[in-house]
């Protein structure tokens, strides 16, 4: 019998393999497109999982989250337009823009409570969404195109879909193994006895707005990246990226995917992204759908789709609640 | 420039009657329910169809307008009793994903019924004119929405600080489980306040109508401008709605008309000109966020 934690790695050792061979397999079935819908799922996967430290680690319902997604995406493309030829310089910008950003929303963000602190993260990211609606000069309203990709270096061509499918793969895992280690740290305790007991934390000596605002820095770096393979995957980057329904979209994944669960941003991704894909080729209102379903697994199955599962289980015997210990 | 000053000034404080109509809802529903409802801006919306759908059946404003008002009502109730009853317990991030999920559902229904091209809406025959305001023409009907907007705006203080029901209201939202122990009948409280909620919005889906397109996600945009005067002003406060309503109304208008002009006579035209829109949509999120770092809940906190 394996251990949950070694069973864990020995997911994520074949989630890996498998996401690794994909290309092979799309380009030997014939259809190359699916490459490209991999790389969203894998994009967003890391947003949604940055989301997923503030949402469900943190506990802090923020509804600006597209922003920081979207000024990576905006610090890559600017960088790129004013010449910059090297990844490794674009990535940096673009986690340092996310980074601040998100340390000065939550700074402001974390002074108010409850239903304020989700107007005030949702205004603060309309204010982003405004800005870049605003700038004729990147675009404005009809958004700004990336001429290149910058060069990766190495001897890769980064240009090269199948080097660039490489290049998110890497990003992912490497996200998400930062995203195990920090919520099994002192740091990620910390942050979810926050959640459950803000004064009782205050009371033994814990600055606890100090973990908020950096839980929000760190998701806002882990975003910023994240925008920045959305802009050179797309070589275009519009302000509906950071517009408040996209926040909206980014909360839906980590509901569906189980808030303040490990996996829960990887999973909702996918599934989100999937269900877009299939639904919008049959029919054209698919939205309603997506709502419907939405509203099912919330008002069943407060953990998501993992939860559902669980749900059922629940019956047989009593589950045993790793997130959330006493 | 002095009439042009005056002219956006009044559609200002148009505007900010109809933001207050439709934040007055929500904060009720916010302060007595302690209930997040995205799917507030979809009432709106849900208004301003009926209002189109009747109106061009019957070919009458005011017909469109009666009609428009009980059949809104009506799916305001039964979403409540569906749906949102069953989620007032539950935490804040419930509320939001659920209405978020609604906000889909509605916006797709409306091109279901009624195809996806936008209805339109035409101004009453009678108020199609303007009148001679000062020195400057204005149009009659945005004078007939801001004079029954305050009409509405003076019977809702009356009906919340004069009669049984108000004092049940704020009650309710004062301390939620003295009422119960002092025998409010809370649940069908809450289902009456959703329901006068959702009439005052579609009350301003109907006025905003003939101004805007009336389409699929034309409430989006006016529910987050409705969120920001509602935590401007305090949630669960109705004076503070009216208060924020005003602030977000004329800074918006000014913001958008007057800062581009502003800035142009220190900057050169082009700069200008992108910088003072871009600016001028920012600033009443700018006010908004200034005001929570001052005063963290609102400038007319409901419960103080």
């Amino acid at each position: 019998m394996l251990t949950k934690k070694s069973q864990s790695a020995l997911v994520w050792i074949v989630l890996f393999v498998a996401l690794a061979c994909f290309p092979w397999l799309a380009t030997w079935a014939g259809q190359d497109f699916y490459i490209g819908v991999v790389i969203r799922i894998m994009i967003f996967a890391i947003v949604a999982s940055s989301l997923n430290l503030i949402l469900g680690y943190g506990g802090m319902v923020s509804f600006g989250h597209a922003a920081f997604f979207g000024l990576g995406a905006y610090a890559a493309s600017i960088a790129v337009v004013h010449g910059a030829n090297n990844v490794w310089l674009v990535w940096t910008l673009a986690a340092v823009v996310g980074g601040i950003s998100a340390l000065a929303v939550g700074f402001v963000a974390t002074r108010t409570r409850g239903a304020y602190f989700i107007m005030i993260t949702l205004a603060m990211g309309q204010l982003f969404y405004f800005l870049f609606v605003g700038l004729r000069q990147y675009g404005g309203d009809d958004g700004l195109r990336m001429p290149t990709r910058p060069a990766l270096g190495f001897g890769l061509d980064i240009a090269s879909e199948s080097v660039f499918y490489a290049v998110v793969l890497i990003w992912t895992f490497l996200m998400h193994l930062l995203l195990a280690r920090l919520v099994r740290s002192r740091f990620g305790l910390a942050l979810e006895a926050v959640r459950e007991n803000e004064s009782r934390m205050g009371a033994i000596g814990y600055s606890t707005r100090q973990y908020r605002v950096i839980a929000f820095a760190v998701a806002g770096v882990m975003a910023g990246v994240a925008g920045a393979l959305l802009a050179m995957h797309n070589q275009f980057v519009s302000p509906k990226m950071l517009h408040w329904s996209q926040s909206g979209t980014l909360m839906i994944m980590v509901a569906l995917g189980g808030m303040g669960r490990l996996h829960g941003g990887f999973l909702g991704a996918a599934v989100f992204l999937l269900l877009e894909e299939v639904l919008s080729s049959y029919f054209s209102y698919w939205h309603i759908f997506v709502g419907a379903i939405l509203l099912l697994v919330v008002m069943v199955s407060p953990d998501g789709l993992a939860g559902l599962g669980r749900l059922f289980k629940r019956k047989a015997a009593t589950p045993v609640d790793e997130g959330h210990a006493p | 420039m002095g009439t042009l000053l005056l002219e956006q000034t009044l559609n200002g404080l148009q505007f900010s009657v109809t933001l207050f109509l439709i934040a007055a809802g929500l904060t009720l529903v916010f302060g007595v329910m302690n209930f997040v409802n995205l799917a507030h801006g979809s009432l709106f919306m849900v208004g301003a169809y009926f209002a189109a759908w009747f109106a061009g059946m019957s070919g009458s404003f005011w017909i469109g307008l009666l009609c428009a008002l009980p059949a809104t009502a009506l799916v305001g109730l039964v979403v409540e009793v569906l749906v949102l009853r069953r989620l007032y317990a539950k935490d804040h991030m419930v509320h939001v994903l659920a209405t978020f999920a609604l906000i889909l559902i509605f916006n797709d229904l409306v091109r279901i019924v009624w195809g996806p091209l936008p209805l339109p809406l035409d101004l009453p025959s009678g108020l199609a004119g303007a009148i001679q305001l000062g020195p400057v023409p204005y149009s009659s009907f945005r004078l007939v929405i801001m004079l029954s907007g305050v009409l509405v705006g003076l019977l809702l203080w009356l009906l919340v600080t004069r009669t049984r029901m108000g004092m049940w209201v704020r009650a309710g939202a004062n301390n939620r489980e003295m009422a119960i122990a002092m025998g409010v009948n809370v649940k069908w409280l809450y289902t009456a306040v959703f329901t006068f909620g959702t009439v005052l919005s579609a009350l301003a889906g109907v006025m905003l109508g003939p101004f805007v397109a009336v389409e699929s996600g034309m409430g989006d945009g006016v529910l987050i401008l409705a969120f920001v005067v509602v935590v401007i002003g305090g949630i669960g406060s109705v004076l503070g709605a009216a208060a924020g309503a005003l602030i977000v109304g004329v800074v918006d208008t000014l913001g958008r008309t007057a800062l581009p002009a502003l800035l142009s006579a220190a900057l050169p035209p082009t700069i200008a000109t992108s910088l003072g829109s871009a600016l001028g949509s920012m600033m009443i999120y700018l006010v908004m966020v200034v005001v929570l770092f001052w005063r963290p809940s609102g400038l007319f906190p409901a419960n103080s």
